[in-house]
């Protein structure tokens, strides 16, 4: 990846982040630390890797992506709006009785490809909709992204033992290794780890990365995609929160919301990335 | 002796899933719920998911993202209660077009008891917004219910059960098979008894012993739950002034439930339940266990002249 497109991707996850922080904002509600660990992941996907086409939101050999954390809907959206599936100044009705972008990912919304919320169930309707690519000779790829968390739910590894006996190959599935959950860490709450070993064991191809660094993002899924008879997941090593410090490790931003003074920290910082980024 | 429901509906899935969009899933009960006639013959459009349940929920709603006409097969215990969260959250939220078949459904799953008997597998699925419900009652209703079902566009419950039943509903003079449209099966004026699944069978006994006994019994076979059919179950009320619902499932939840909602808010005429007491099932032979839980004719007969001493 040359300099320019690492610039402008960091760029976008950036944007990415203000933006799902200000829908949030406005909304009163939302998840902002699962939020902002997978924001370069989403960059990357959707302004660098994947075929869609905002002007054709449902052709038929679109890429797809099933968010499986979907409360992470904020930073979906924003990504969406970013992109241009659907006008910015839309996020402001976020999670309000008269919207369409409810509090976790919603189907109808232009550019999502399928509702979540419940956990644990996004890896099985991604590898629905890989096989189906497979089985129809689309051509196209199935993205989840998973929680760290989310795994412990056991459908997970049922979609895991699938996806490896059909040799799922067109299926990326991205772990966001922040480490924390809603009650707390992953190690006091309920350990998933080791990670890459577990996939490993149900014949995925693994590939561990740093999931803030859109080289390394970047790089996976083309290996990914190069990868034939196997599905790959790509365990990141993320950092709940990631891009505004009072935000980063801390577990009560898995839902909670910043005080007033932690706003104003979060934009000037995000503000400060962006105006460097664009230089 | 007809076929049994699971046997008809393999069979009719079979004949009519020639079109490339219909996929089939099982988990590890191909022999079961008989998905395997359809394996045969499109084995490219068959998967084995293997017993996970969840995950072949979910696979089937990708699936159907992408255009798929998806069909999932367990018994109905676990497509009903095991999946609930799936089938609600991923099948009939977004609205795709899954079909989930539950086979084995009610007490004459038989010898293998209570785990494998679901009797709530209506109540849960008819719960759910945007569900449809559909309960045939013989080989000859579920072959054309089959095909009405991959016609329909939209997520969909259907329940088959074990045991072979006699053919009934070929015998019923312009039967045309429509989902949400109930059946007449016999005409009546002083009591219907409204049935679905092999109570039908039940029902058209009962009316031979209520006629032995100069009472005029109508009997309707209600083979979609949901929608329900509100009009039929009206003019029913209104003609003969007395309702007798019967089913092999509980009677909290199912189509009795179905049928007295429709009454309490339109017609308040006399009514009875047959079904289920809201207890567990337990191992033995079918027709021992109808007999024991009161899915009988003479069950119907003595619920039939109840609702019509109150009158």
């Amino acid at each position: 990846m040359n300099a320019e497109k690492k610039r402008e991707l960091e760029l976008w996850a950036t944007k990415i982040r203000k933006t799902a922080l200000e829908t949030i904002k406005t909304a009163g509600s939302g998840h902002i630390g699962g939020s902002f660990s997978i924001a370069d992941i989403l960059s990357v996907l959707y302004f660098d890797k994947m075929n869609i086409d905002p002007a054709q939101p449902k052709k038929a050999d679109r890429d797809r992506l099933v968010l499986s954390k979907g409360h992470c809907s904020a930073t979906m959206y924003a990504t969406l709006a970013l992109k241009g599936f659907f006008p910015v100044e839309h996020l402001a009705t976020f999670r309000t009785l008269e919207s369409d972008l409810s509090g976790h990912v919603e189907i109808h919304v232009p550019g999502v490809d399928m509702s979540a919320g419940s956990l644990g169930q996004g890896l099985s309707v991604a590898l629905g909709m890989a096989m189906y690519a497979k089985s129809n000779n689309t051509g196209n790829y199935a993205y989840a992204i998973m929680g760290d968390g989310e795994i412990q739910e056991g459908q997970i590894w049922e979609a895991a033992m699938c996806a490896g006996h059909y040799k799922v190959d067109n299926l990326i599935a991205f772990v966001d290794n922040n480490k924390l959950q809603l009650d707390g860490s992953l190690d006091e709450v309920m350990s998933s780890y080791p990670i890459g070993e577990k996939f490993k064991a149900f014949n995925w191809n693994v590939i561990e990365i740093c999931g803030h660094d859109v080289e390394q993002i970047a790089a996976a899924i083309d290996l990914a995609k190069a990868t034939k008879g196997k599905p790959t997941c790509i365990v990141c090593d993320a950092v709940k929160g990631k891009g505004v410090s009072v935000f980063e490790n801390q577990v009560r931003f898995h839902g909670g919301q910043p005080t007033a003074e932690e706003w104003v920290i979060a934009f000037d910082e995000l503000n400060a990335r962006i105006a460097e980024l664009e230089g | 002796m007809g076929e049994s429901t699971r046997v008809a509906y393999g069979k009719a899935l079979a004949e009519f899933g020639g079109d490339e969009k219909i996929y089939v899933f099982d988990a590890d009960l191909k022999k079961c719920t008989m998905t395997e006639y359809f394996e045969e013959k499109y084995p490219e459009r068959f998967f084995n998911i293997g017993i996970a349940e969840a995950n072949m929920v979910n696979v089937a709603a990708g699936f159907a993202t992408c255009g798929a006409t998806a069909l999932v097969h367990t018994f109905a215990m676990f497509a009903s209660g095991r999946v609930y969260d799936q089938v609600r959250n991923d099948v009939c939220y977004p609205n795709l077009n899954v079909k989930v078949v539950g086979s084995h459904a009610g007490l004459t799953v038989g010898e293998d008891g209570a785990t494998h008997q679901c009797i709530e597998d209506i109540s849960l699925m008819r719960t759910i917004p945007g569900m449809t419900v559909i309960v045939p009652c013989d080989d000859h209703e579920t072959r054309l219910a089959t095909k009405a079902m991959l016609d329909f566009e939209g997520p969909c419950y259907f329940r088959t059960g074990r045991c072979n039943l006699e053919t009934v509903t070929d015998k019923c003079a312009d039967y045309k098979f429509e989902i949400g449209k109930g059946i007449t099966m016999v005409d009546g004026t002083d009591v219907t008894i409204i049935a679905c699944g092999l109570m039908v069978q039940e029902a058209l006994k009962a009316a031979d012993l209520l006629k032995a006994e100069g009472i005029s019994a109508r009997v309707i076979d209600m083979h979609t739950i949901k929608p329900i059919d509100k009009d039929l179950i009206l003019k029913a009320a209104k003609e003969t002034g007395a309702i007798v619902t019967a089913e092999e499932h509980n009677v909290i939840g199912g189509l009795g439930s179905a049928v007295a909602e429709v009454l309490i808010e339109n017609a308040l005429v006399p009514m009875e339940f047959v079904g289920v007491q809201d207890t567990f099932g337990h191992s033995a032979a079918p027709d021992v266990l109808l007999k024991h839980y009161g899915l009988t004719p003479e069950k119907i007969v003595e619920k039939a002249k109840k609702a019509i001493s109150r009158k």
